[in-house]
């Protein structure tokens, strides 16, 4: 990895967003993740390889964050780092330049008005390379069933914070397996548990962000 | 000192109440429905789930209002009827109540990180604070913060509560780390919670939410280690949630969690009561367990 690729990398790792973000404190007035990748798409780098600094930062802090050791607010703000980059990438996604390795559809079931954790897996898994239909909140089952039938292939990604709305969840598991037995379908959720996934007929179940992308990649090993 | 911290003084165990949202579904909340409009809407309702506690044997129960901040309440677009519904929440608990039984305001984050910039500090602090007096105007003996994770928020929640000069609890959730330690979503430690919220004024500190009582005794155990002296409440769940033939179960009985009660207590706490998933049997048997011990 060149030194500007090192850099744009430990910027994403540590939630440095720009020069001007006071976060982290010990990076106060240095360049940030923004201006790192303006620079590196200035001096011709690949936009695959910029990718690819993305997905090794996300990874490293994902990791970090599965191990405990780093917790929400440091991964809101890495993935917040890594967004910014990929604004600088967008162009190159939308002429067809980089890949995304497939779609992933996600949203927090039916009667759960909770985004964070959503969120934060949204963040990960498109940082990791991946295109993400991110439906929202609420989602009911047809908004799922709708969002399959658009994008062909794709996994789908169910959040719930409630332990009153899991069942909703398992009801848009069941609907989904009935009508597409072959999407895969990841759920997630401070309530869940692979026990609970399992019972509901789930793919997979995946405890934090970085294990969602695990198993996305998996399936195009 | 308000009534709460009074009874607490004479040394007293109290056995608050169990689930509310759970409670709700079964009566006919839907998904997407706000739960506080029931105050409202369905005052009946909410009065047989706080009487059904009180009749549990409860000494204090909680209101409808975990979701009452005004930040909270906009994503139902109510928000300008936040001072109205938790008012309502007070009076439908304090009627269930009577003279015996205490009723604790019970506020809830608000959902928004105040580091990601999208609300102010002030207007967390309107909220809660809007939230808190209405909650006392309804007749709140005391407000209870529940199910924080971020110390910045929940210290505002705190100081917006301490302001009406009711008493105030404030409880964090923790999950287990890999490395056996406790921590919230946004990486709080027991004892980092003890310390700022000792700080922050609280009266009473505390968990709630999470994996049932096993946890919670380790939990608390942390807080005392700590030294503090601050009375302790439990909320805990009645354990992890599971899912058969599409329902949600939780696995731990009443006779189960009334089973830990001495334990709890001997690790140090002073109000116990439920979160997700208990049920006024599992408050009646816990309170058998707290009554036959004293």
């Amino acid at each position: 990895m060149s030194e500007l690729m090192d850099k744009i990398c430990l910027c994403i790792e540590r939630g440095k967003v720009d020069k001007k973000a006071p976060y982290p404190p010990d990076m106060m007035n240095q360049d940030g993740a923004d201006e790192y990748a303006r620079e590196a798409i200035k001096a011709g780098e690949s936009p695959d390889n910029i990718l690819a600094a993305c997905n090794t930062a996300m990874e490293r802090i994902g990791d970090k964050f599965s191990r405990n050791e780093v917790f929400v607010p440091e991964l809101l703000m890495a993935a917040r780092a890594m967004n910014g980059v990929m604004e600088h990438l967008k162009p190159f996604f939308q002429a067809g330049n980089i890949k995304t390795k497939g779609t992933f559809v996600l949203g927090t079931v039916a009667g759960d008005l909770h985004d964070i954790g959503k969120n934060l897996v949204s963040m990960v898994v498109e940082g990791n390379g991946w295109k993400v239909v991110d439906l929202g909140v609420d989602v009911k089952t047809d908004k799922f069933l709708k969002a399959i039938e658009e994008h062909p292939g794709c996994a789908v990604g169910l959040s719930a914070l409630l332990t009153t709305t899991m069942a909703n969840m398992a009801a848009t598991v069941k609907r989904i397996k009935e009508l597409h037995a072959d999407t895969v379908v990841i759920v997630g959720g401070a309530p869940l548990s692979h026990k609970a996934a399992k019972e509901m007929g789930a793919d997979g179940y995946a405890a934090n962000p970085q294990e969602t992308v695990r198993i996305l990649n998996s399936l195009v090993g | 000192m308000g009534k709460l911290l009074d009874i607490l003084a004479k040394k007293q165990v109290l056995v608050s109440d169990g689930a509310w949202g759970t409670f709700l579904y079964q009566r006919g909340l839907e998904a997407g429905d706000c739960p506080e409009l029931w105050n409202d809407t369905h005052r009946s309702d909410v009065l047989a789930i706080a009487r059904s506690y009180v009749e549990a044997g409860a000494d204090l129960i909680l209101t409808n209002s975990f979701g009452g901040s005004p930040i909270k309440l906009s994503h139902y677009g109510l928000a300008d009827r936040a001072e109205e519904l938790n008012r309502k929440a007070a009076e439908i608990s304090r009627e269930a109540a009577g003279s015996d039984c205490l009723v604790a305001g019970s506020i809830g984050p608000t959902g928004e990180m105040l580091m990601m910039g999208n609300v102010s500090e002030q207007q967390v602090f309107d909220g809660f604070l809007l939230q808190a007096q209405a909650l006392k105007a309804g007749g709140a003996d005391a407000l209870v913060v529940e199910t924080m994770s971020a110390i910045d928020e929940a210290a505002l929640a705190v100081k917006a509560a301490l302001s009406t000069g009711l008493d105030v609890a404030c409880t964090f959730t923790f999950d287990r780390t890999v490395d056996n330690n406790f921590k919230t979503m946004m990486g709080v430690s027991v004892e980092s919670m003890v310390e700022a919220m000792a700080s922050a004024g609280a009266h009473i500190i505390g968990s709630n939410c999470g994996n049932g009582f096993d946890q919670m005794i380790e939990i608390v155990t942390r807080i005392r280690a700590t030294g503090t002296r601050l009375p302790v409440l439990i909320h805990a769940n009645a354990g992890l949630p599971d899912i058969r033939d599409g329902q949600t179960i939780f696995p731990e009985s009443p006779e189960s969690m009334a089973g830990k009660v001495d334990a709890l207590l001997a690790a140090g706490a002073d109000i116990i009561g439920g979160c997700c998933g208990t049920t006024p049997e599992h408050i009646r048997l816990i309170a058998q367990a707290v009554r036959q011990r004293a």
